[in-house]
């Protein structure tokens, strides 16, 4: 199931919508600042506003298209969008938040998949409790629940971190993972946190000023030096991909990558899991020979694949590492002392410690 | 309550029968009124809910004369519903609608206030989640103001109760058919010797109003704590 947008919308005199994107199953991400028009494309897509002029189709069958007169209302349409705020209705225990959209859409009730969605957002000991006592992070599991049981045929979420702190935005992320990996639904999820979005998402759909300014697979973009400078230098990163191997006794543990072997803390996967590790371009050091008396345990021989010269003092150079891409963020001064340029081998040096939790995937 | 007179307990049971005929009668339209002043944009507006506050301040007495004007036994629309089988003009359902319209604006603002104070965002998630405009509005726009139909409810009975100048100008102060406690208070006060019954009726409604405005408190803390609000 593929969902394509093509539309144009003037929000206000000032400022006007001019999109087009396809997304196809999987987590595709609409990354940009905040007012780039991200919210107002799902609501756009979810049938909350009306677009000037433009298509929106599920494989081919259009829910909205100007052209033709199309507009379906929200409840025809079958997307499940999750706000930025819960939204749960106040006079409802959980339960019947939950069940409420099968009732509405006149769907039999589901006890096999209800207790499947309870079990894998972690909400169980919630459903006879009124949403008014519920924690943020709680609530945010049972919307997204809500949503889910409607059966729908595309979720959106918009921003369903955007009012959580730190810690439970971690609470949330693995159900979103887990989410990804098995509900096979296409997912367009709305970010301004290249963390998450990185940790996500299969494709990245870069909007500024209304406009798509980039879109592509995840790991070419996050990868590709240009990309980066869009994406926000301070936080672009490479994602690899890597095997778990053995957990030293300090805590450490290996991950092996075609192009070497990492030492990462905080790495919960088992052994011999594949995870997804983010390396941030900031945390990356370039050296020309492999250097000696170093505190870093993480050392990658990389061959320097394109170098792009951004607004700032910043160089952002893509890395290929065997068969990986990683990205590093040096300053000009530095590229231009060290004669960087395409083809030139070099070693990439990873802070073991720069890499948090948040960067690494639960496998 | 033996100590009131058969004439006293006629007009107490009237009074009740009109005031929540007059309540019950008004609630939807008092709903719509609310509506369409709370969501509606159409031109007009501001001259509509001019419309619907004016029995507020227009003296009672020009309220009740209008009535006659519009539903008297002369009238068009009172020879039509005369027809009908619904005579208005100094009957007890007169009196009803006289109670109605005179507090219809204390309704419409009670539901009005309510309906603003839904969160809409609910709304809009209740369409993303499958649910028409109707379902919508049943499911969740209804329960949530359902604490601001009651205060509307209330507030009409109560109005509904103390009723006395439209009322007795349009249905006039006929025993057991139109006389309220408030007519029948006056009427006593008119007679030599009437005061003790007077004040006998002053007391029920004294009563009478200080239950209603406790109930509603009482119903109102309940369905505030059920919407988790």
């Amino acid at each position: 199931m593929t969902l394509s947008v093509a539309l144009r919308h003037r929000l206000s005199p000032a400022f006007a919508l001019e999109v087009a994107f396809d997304a196809p199953p999987g987590v595709t991400a609409l990354f940009g600042r905040s007012g780039a028009g991200k919210s107002s494309i799902l609501r756009a897509v979810a049938g909350l506003i009306r677009p000037d002029e433009g298509r929106i189709t599920v494989d081919g069958a259009p829910v909205f298209d100007s052209a033709a007169g199309i507009d379906l209302p929200p409840h025809r349409r079958r997307f499940g969008l999750v706000f930025q705020e819960p939204r749960l209705f106040p006079h409802l225990s959980v339960a019947r938040n939950l069940r409420y959209g099968r009732r509405a859409l006149g769907l039999p009730a589901a006890p096999a998949r209800e207790a499947e969605i309870v079990e894998m957002l972690g909400i169980g000991a919630l459903l006879s409790r009124r949403p008014s006592g519920l924690s943020g992070g709680e609530a945010a599991r049972v919307a997204i629940g809500r949503a889910l049981l409607t059966e729908p045929r595309l979720l959106m979420l918009d921003e369903p971190f955007a009012s959580l702190d730190a810690a439970r935005r971690e609470e949330i992320l693995p159900y979103l993972e887990r989410l990804r990996d098995h509900a096979g639904l296409p997912i367009l999820f709305v970010s301004h946190a290249l963390p998450e979005v990185a940790r996500l998402a299969a494709r990245i759909v870069v909007l500024g000023d209304g406009h798509v300014l980039r879109a592509g697979p995840a790991a070419e973009m996050l990868a590709d030096p240009e990309a980066a400078e869009l994406l926000g230098p301070r936080e672009a990163g490479a994602v690899l991909t890597g095997t778990v191997g053995a957990t030293a006794e300090d805590g450490l543990t290996e991950v092996h990558l075609p192009g070497g072997t990492l030492h990462l803390p905080g790495v919960t996967a088992g052994e011999g899991a594949r995870i997804p590790v983010r390396i941030a371009a900031s945390d990356v050091i370039l050296a020309l020979e492999p250097p000696r008396g170093l505190s870093a345990l993480n050392m990658l021989r990389c061959r320097v694949a394109s170098l792009h010269r951004g607004k700032g003092p910043g160089v952002m150079v893509g890395l290929t590492c065997g068969p990986d891409a990683l990205l590093a963020r040096v300053t000009a001064r530095s590229a231009e002392a060290m004669g960087l340029a395409e083809g030139l081998e070099v070693t990439a040096i990873v802070k073991s410690v720069a890499i948090g939790p948040a960067d690494l995937g639960g496998g | 309550m033996s100590w009131l007179g058969p004439e006293e307990w006629q007009a107490v049971a009237l009074s009740f029968r009109v005031a929540i005929c007059a309540a019950l009668l008004s609630l939807p339209f008092g709903l719509a009124a609310a509506w369409a002043l709370a969501r509606g944009r159409f031109p007009g507006r501001g001259l509509f809910s001019a419309l619907v506050h004016l029995p507020l301040v227009l003296p009672p007495v020009v309220t009740g004369y209008l009535l006659l004007l519009a539903f008297g036994p002369e009238a068009p629309a009172g020879r039509l519903l005369d027809a009908l089988g619904l005579p208005l003009a100094f009957r007890w359902t007169g009196a009803v609608l006289a109670a109605a319209v005179m507090g219809f604006p204390l309704m419409v603002r009670a539901i009005r206030l309510s309906l603003e104070a839904v969160d809409r965002r609910l709304e809009e998630a209740a369409g993303t989640l499958g649910a028409s405009r109707a379902r919508t509005f049943a499911t969740v726009t209804l329960p949530l103001i359902a604490p601001g139909l009651l205060a509307g409810l209330v507030l009409a009975f109560a109005k509904a109760l103390g009723e006395f100048g439209a009322t007795i100008t349009f249905v006039a102060n006929i025993p057991g058919e139109t006389r309220t406690i408030a007519s029948a208070i006056h009427a006593f006060l008119q007679a030599p010797g009437g005061e003790t019954a007077a004040i006998r009726l002053t007391l029920v409604s004294i009563a009478l109003s200080l239950a209603a405005l406790l109930l509603s408190e009482w119903l109102a803390a309940r369905m505030a704590r059920r919407v988790g609000a």
